[in-house]
Parts: C-alpha cells; structure tokens; sequence
C-alpha cells in the first residue's frame, strides 16, 4: 500500500530535528505541547507559591526570595507592585499556557488520531506551526519580568483602563504590551490547532467509526476546538484595538477625562466595559475550554477502570454540546457589578444557572457508571474520581456566584478564588493528571509507578481542599481577591491564621507535585515496559503499539464494529471487547450502540 | 501482545492510497456525503473544511470589530470622515479579481489549462492592485492629516482596512501558490482552486461590508 510505504520510508531519512523538535508527528507535538506545559506548570506554581509567602506572612523579610527576584524584594519585603505581577502572571500562565495547552494542545494532539484511527492530523506542518508559536510566546511574556516596570499587574484579564495606559502602574509599561504580543501569538497557535482537530475528526476517521461511537474524549476534544474556534477570535479583536490604544494613541476602550499624577490624558469617547465585554465574551468560553476535555476524558477513565458501559452516552453527548451552546451566553455573569441593568443581570443568571442542568447530567451519569461496579484503584482512576468530587464542589459555589444579589456581595472577593480554584483550575488539572496516567504508557510504553501514583494522588487530593476549601471563609468575611496584605484592614485582622494555614497546605501542595514530577521522568526511563492495552481498554489507540510507530497503525488501519464502552457484555469471554471486534464475533451491547448502526 | 486483541483489516483491495476515504466502496455508518462512488474529490478534500473552518474564525473577527464599531458609531460625537474616490476603484478591482478567479475555475473544470492560468493570472493581478490601492488610500489620507488618532472614525477605518488588508494579503499569497501549481501540474488544480476560490470570495465579500458598514450613514 502506497500510503505506509510512504511512511515507513520516510521514517528512515528523518532526521533527530524533524523527528524530536520541528515534528510533523501528532504524538511528538502532543508530548512537545504537554511538556512544555509542564515547565510552565512549574513556573506558574512558583508564582502561587509567592502570593502565598506573602498573603500568609505579609511584611516578612525573605531572604533567599529577594536573592532570587532581585526587582521584586525591597529590604527583603516583596513589593506592591511586583506581587500583582506575580499575581496577574500566575493566572495568565495557569490558564493560556498550561490547562488549555495541556488539554487541547497535549492531549487533543495526542489522542485524536489515534483514537479515531486515522495516521495523522489533517494539517501536520499546521498541528508543527502551532507548537511552535508556543514557546515564542512564552519567551515574550516571561520577558515581561526583565523589562523596566516589569510584568503587568492588571490580572489575567487584563482590565482597562490598568492595561491601556502606560502611566496607570508600573507593569502598564512595556510589560504590557509584551502581555498582549505573548497572547496574540498563543491564539494563532489555538487557531491553528483547532482547525486541525475539527477536520481531522470530521474527514479521518476510521471506517466504522461514526460520530454515534466515538469515546467521549473525542466528543469533548471536538466541541473544544469549536468553542476556541468561536471565542478566541474575539480576545483577538480585543487584543488588537488594546495594543492600538496603547502604542497608536486610539480610543477604543479608553474613556475621556482621565487623570493620572495631575495629567488630563488625551484619550477621548472609550468605552472600557466594552473590553470586559470581549474579554469575557472569550473568557467565559475558556473555562470551558478546561474543564470539557477533563469530562471527556474521566468519562473514559471512569468506564475502563470501572469496567462498565458509560451510562447515558446520548445524554453525555448532549451534556457537551449543551455546556458549549450555553457557555456562549453567559459572560455577563462576570460583570454584575459593572452597572448592568438588573433585568439584564436577571438573564444572565437565567443562562448560567441553566448550564447547572447539563453539569449535574454528566455528574449523575458518572456516578450511575460507578454504581455496583467493581472499580480498580489506578492513580489514573484515582484521578478521575477525584475530578468528579472536585467539579461538584466548585460547581455548588458557582450556583451562589451565578446569582447577582449574592455575586455583588462576593464580587472580587476570595470566594471567588475558591470557586474557580475547585471548579476549573483544580479539576482541570486532575484531569492532566488522569491522563497522564492513563495514557503514559501509551505515550512512552513504560508504565509509571502505580504507588507513588497512590501517595501523589492523596496528598494533592487533600492539599487541594486544605488549600482551597478555607478560601471560602475569608472570602466571606470579605478578604479582597489580589489584595497585596490582608493586615492593611482592620476585618481582615483575624483572618491571619487562616492565611498561614492556606500557605502551608499550599506549601505543602506544591512540594507533592516533586513525587509526579520523580515518578513521571523515572518511568519514562526505568519504567517497566507496557503492552498494548494494560488497562484492558476499549477504544481504538490501545490497539496500537505502546508506543505507536509513526504513522500508528502498520501496514492496515483500523476498522471499527461497534462503540467504544463495550465492558462487561454478558456473552463475552473478557470483560471489555475492543471496538475493532466484529461483531458477528460478539454481539454489541443491545441499543447502546450509540446509532451507529452495527 | 494481547491475546485477545483482535485487529480487523481492511482487504488491500479497497483500501486506497488516500487511506480510509477510497472512492466507490460501500458505506453505511459514515457521513451521509462523500460516500458515493466519485463523490470524495470535493467533499473529502480536507483543505476545503480547514478553509471553511477558518472562514468562520475570520468572520467571528469580524464580529467582534464590528459589535464594537456599531456601539461606537451611535454616540453622539461620532463623525464620518471623508470617502476617498480611490476606494471605489479598489472595490471594483477586487470584484473583477473574484470574477477572474471564477473564469478560471470554469476554465480549469473544463481542463483548459492555458484559461485556468489566464484567469487565475487576472485574478493575482487584480488582487495585488487592490492591495496596493488601498496603501495609496491610506498614504492619501495621511497627506490629508488623518492619522489613526485623529477621530474614531479614522480610527476604525485603519484598524478595519488593515485587519482586511492582512487577511487578503494572506489570500494573495494562495492565489500566488494557486498559479505556481497550476503551472506545475495542471491536473491538481481544481484542488487547489476550490479551496482558494472560497477564501478570496470571502476576503472580496468582507470587503463590500467593510466598505459599507464604514461609510454608510
């Protein structure tokens, strides 16, 4: 076949650079996008860690700390302004350059191909130019500390008129603008990754492989790449007329009569809403650019490692595309307290308490998946399982955040770092590592140590809530989000063992993180070797070799019979029959079969 | 190895060297179109879904300038600046362009090469004259003292054009890449045609909106 003689010669002329570093291979650009979300993962969690000296000991001199961010420590005391870059560069790397890097672009580029049973992307040297926008931008926004005034210290989104004028602080200056240049760049690289993976699962699937049977991780990775294909776009838009304000002297977001150290400022006619308007008109849409690919993913963790049928596949399906159309009408809800009319507000809440309907779908159907199974404890289901309890907790705080009366109370307010913390950073990245370990043996065909993955897994589950869960109550008591001391006002005064107890289990978090980092570059190497399918999985990819060669699947693709949660059919020899079986060989699952029509 | 994996494979046969998609063969679980015998050279072309999909990113561009352009222009201080003559020229230029580009895919269709290259050339021509009319437009109202701070109406204007004016400069260099395989070979250009022809009637279209929404009154 001319198709795999192709591949299989090409891979002999490929040299180390096109085969490790500018790869056109979707598995090498997934591992390249999950790595280096890694080091940023590092990077962002440093930062966290320096919030976290400074709100649970503020006025403390720190030595080595000063030693380290030499323009960030004054007399040994972390500076003003340098915590809110911290702060603003800690969400900005978390969000951008970690989560959706690692779930769309690590994840999505790994799993995709292979789990349709296709050989590539549809767009290789597209999936190759969207890596490699990546580090670029990272180089620019980490090059926002070393320049004068140092990183913006407007949050990770970045309100005007903090980030239009180069006057309004110290990190509004060049860092800014880099800030901007750094973002502008990853959309590029989401762009051109969200192209490919929408025509690579419309147009490359294996024959058999209907959309009524594809695994969930490939619905959820399809209905991202739809909702990054929709929503950056408009950030995009943003981003252009912010920089054009900042370096043209326009006017799109910045209003008249604004006066800075006794200067009237010659912008006129603005509208700075309109930029929250944008920035959410994205910004709401990220999350779940987040936290679907996780829900798909658990989704197939939770049936292999449960070893049971997904319940309600239709619905899950439907829970998706549901989450994603709604997700679009809901970015009001982050400005309840810009002024908004309260009918306005009134449909805001409608929209976003809506979204609580298919949430709570999926969680139902994850627990009927669970009930009277017989469940094997990988890290991997750990995991998942873990994302479930955390998803839920989040979630609930949401239904108090969606509702105006009680959001203008909490508004900006450490009940609000909690929230997002559970329901999206948290749960996001649990199911990074869900992933990992489900996938790595697939990734790297070593398995990884199932007991370091155990204790990891307990002590990131329990730092989370330990960390998190007491945010809460200094929100209640109106403790501000990105509030430089919490000692500067007097109700906040005897929130100071709280925050020492935070920083430690954020401490402690943090430290847990060094066993997955051990455990991931131990296995990589020393790792007992894997086989095929160690989970005794269903779906496609864990019928190619661990790791798969390039172009995945030898001499003949795949062909599939059925949909991908057959576990535990009742005239079945195994427990699980992948989806390549025939089944004239054994029957499918009776009117489960997604209407695929085998 | 897993015992009980079983891989089924495809007879060669039917497997052709574009993989899973061969023509002709018998299908019933997949898409509705692009199945039948000779239908897969249009609908499972994956350069016509990516441009498409990329379309739909550009328009929600588009969206977003214009919501913010539209909240602009309805205050009271909003003021139309003036509408150089050289962008109607610019608009017929780059109508004919589009029209070009139609000839030569009729011609192409028709496996006429020397039309398809003549059409495809006109095409090219006219497109990169729309591009340099619009810098003469800008440079005219620079002249004039316009400059993009000068009014939100100058404003939008340069960000609008030069949003559009990237994006069909991205347009021209397909349609560049169009003539160089259509001269290379000519027998692979209905593909590559297809694929461009969509992306430039969109730039052309996004043009006349453009045009529109920024003058009219």
């Amino acid at each position: 076949m001319a198709v795999t003689h192709e591949h299989a010669h090409a891979e002999h002329h490929l040299s180390f650079v096109q085969k490790y570093i500018f790869s056109q291979d979707h598995k090498i650009i997934g591992i390249q996008y999950l790595m280096t979300s890694m080091a940023m993962a590092v990077t962002g969690g440093i930062l966290a860690m320096l919030i976290r000296m400074q709100l649970g000991w503020p006025g403390t001199k720190w030595g080595l700390a000063a030693f380290l961010f030499p323009g960030g420590f004054q007399g040994g005391q972390m500076k003003p302004d340098f915590y809110l870059s911290v702060v603003t560069m800690h969400g900005t790397i978390m969000v951008f350059f970690v989560l959706t890097t690692a779930l769309s672009g690590g994840f999505g580029n790994f799993l995709i191909p292979l789990q349709i049973g296709s050989r590539d992307m549809a767009f290789p040297w597209l999936n190759m130019m969207s890596y490699w926008l990546y580090p670029p931008a990272i180089v620019v926004l980490l090059a926002a500390f070393l320049v004068s005034g140092g990183a913006p210290n407007s949050g990770w989104t970045a309100y005007v008129p903090l980030s239009a004028l180069k006057e309004a602080s110290p990190g509004s200056g060049l860092g800014q603008t880099l800030w901007l240049i750094s973002l502008a760049l990853l959309i590029v690289a989401f762009l051109f990754g969200s192209l490919n993976y929408i025509t690579t699962i419309l147009n490359m699937r294996a024959r058999g492989l209907s959309m009524g049977r594809l695994p969930l991780t490939i619905w959820s990775l399809f209905v991202t790449a739809i909702l990054m294909l929709l929503s950056f776009p408009v950030l995009f838009a943003a981003v252009i007329m912010l920089l054009f304000d900042r370096l043209a002297g326009t006017s799109f977001f910045v209003p008249s009569g604004i006066v800075i150290g006794g200067q009237l400022l010659s912008h006129t006619g603005g509208n700075p809403l309109l930029w929250q308007h944008m920035f959410w008109f994205l910004g709401h849409p990220e999350v779940y650019v987040l936290i679907l690919p996780p829900m798909g993913m658990v989704s197939d963790i939770l049936a292999t490692h449960a070893r049971k049928p997904i319940f309600g596949y239709r619905f899950m399906v439907g829970a998706i595309c549901a989450i994603a159309l709604l997700s679009f009408l809901v970015w009001g809800h982050h400005m309840y307290t810009s002024g908004m009319h309260p009918l306005v507000g009134m449909a805001f809440m409608t929209t976003t308490l809506a979204i609580a309907v298919p949430s709570a779908v999926k969680t139902f159907n994850w627990l009927a998946t669970l009930w009277r199974s017989r469940i094997r404890f990988a890290p991997a289901m750990l995991f998942a399982l873990g994302f479930v309890s955390l998803f839920v907790t989040g979630g609930l705080t949401g239904i108090f955040l969606g509702s105006p009366p009680i959001d203008i109370y909490m508004q900006d307010t450490f009940f609000v770092v909690a929230h997002f913390h559970f329901v999206m950073a948290s749960a996001a990245i649990f199911g990074v590592f869900a992933g990992t370990y489900h996938w790595f043996p697939k990734m790297f065909g070593r398995m990884m140590n199932e007991r370091l993955g155990r204790i990891h897994f307990w002590l990131t589950f329990i730092g989370i809530y330990a960390t998190f869960f007491p945010m809460h109550f200094a929100g209640i008591q109106g403790m501000m989000r990105r509030i430089y001391s919490p000692q500067l006002y007097a109700h906040l005064k005897g929130l100071a063992e709280l925050n020492a107890f935070v920083s430690l289990a954020a401490f402690a978090l943090g430290l847990a993180q060094l066993i997955f980092l051990v455990n991931l570059f131990w296995s990589m190497f020393r790792g007992p070797r894997a086989e095929r399918n160690p989970w005794e999985a269903t779906t496609l990819e864990w019928q190619a070799d661990s790791p798969p060669p390039h172009g995945n699947w030898g001499a003949h693709l795949p062909e599939v019979h059925r949909w991908a949660y057959d576990y535990s059919l009742p005239d079945a020899k195994d427990d699980y029959v992948p989806q390549t079986v025939p089944t004239a060989q054994v029957p499918a699952h009776r009117g489960t079969d997604g209407g695929g029509g085998g | 190895m897993n015992g009980t994996t079983k891989t089924l494979e495809r007879p060669p046969a039917t497997a052709g060297p574009r993989g899973p998609r061969a023509p002709g063969r018998e299908t019933t679980f997949d898409r509705s179109s692009g199945d039948g015998p000779g239908a897969n050279t249009a609908a499972a072309n994956p350069a016509r879904v990516g441009v498409w999909l990329f379309v739909i990113a550009v328009t929600i561009l588009f969206a977003a300038f214009t919501n913010a352009y539209l909240s602009r222009r309805a205050a009271a201080d909003w003021q139309v600046g003036p509408l150089l003559p050289i962008l109607w020229v610019n608009t017929v230029v780059l109508v004919l362009s589009s029209l070009a580009l139609e000839y030569a895919r009729a011609h192409g269709s028709r496996e006429d090469a020397a039309g398809a290259r003549l059409g495809l050339g006109a095409a090219t021509a006219l497109g990169t004259a729309f591009l340099i009319g619009q810098v003469v437009a800008w440079r005219a109202l620079a002249a004039a003292g316009i400059f993009m701070a000068s009014s939100p109406h100058s404003a939008y204007f340069y960000l609008l054009t030069g949003m559009h004016g990237l994006h069909l400069t991205g347009g021209v260099g397909g349609l560049f890449y169009a003539l160089w395989k259509v001269h290379r070979e000519p027998a692979a250009a209905q593909v590559v045609l297809g694929p461009t022809a969509i992306y430039w009637h969109f730039v052309d279209v996004l043009w006349l909106y453009l045009f529109f929404i920024l003058f009219w009154q």
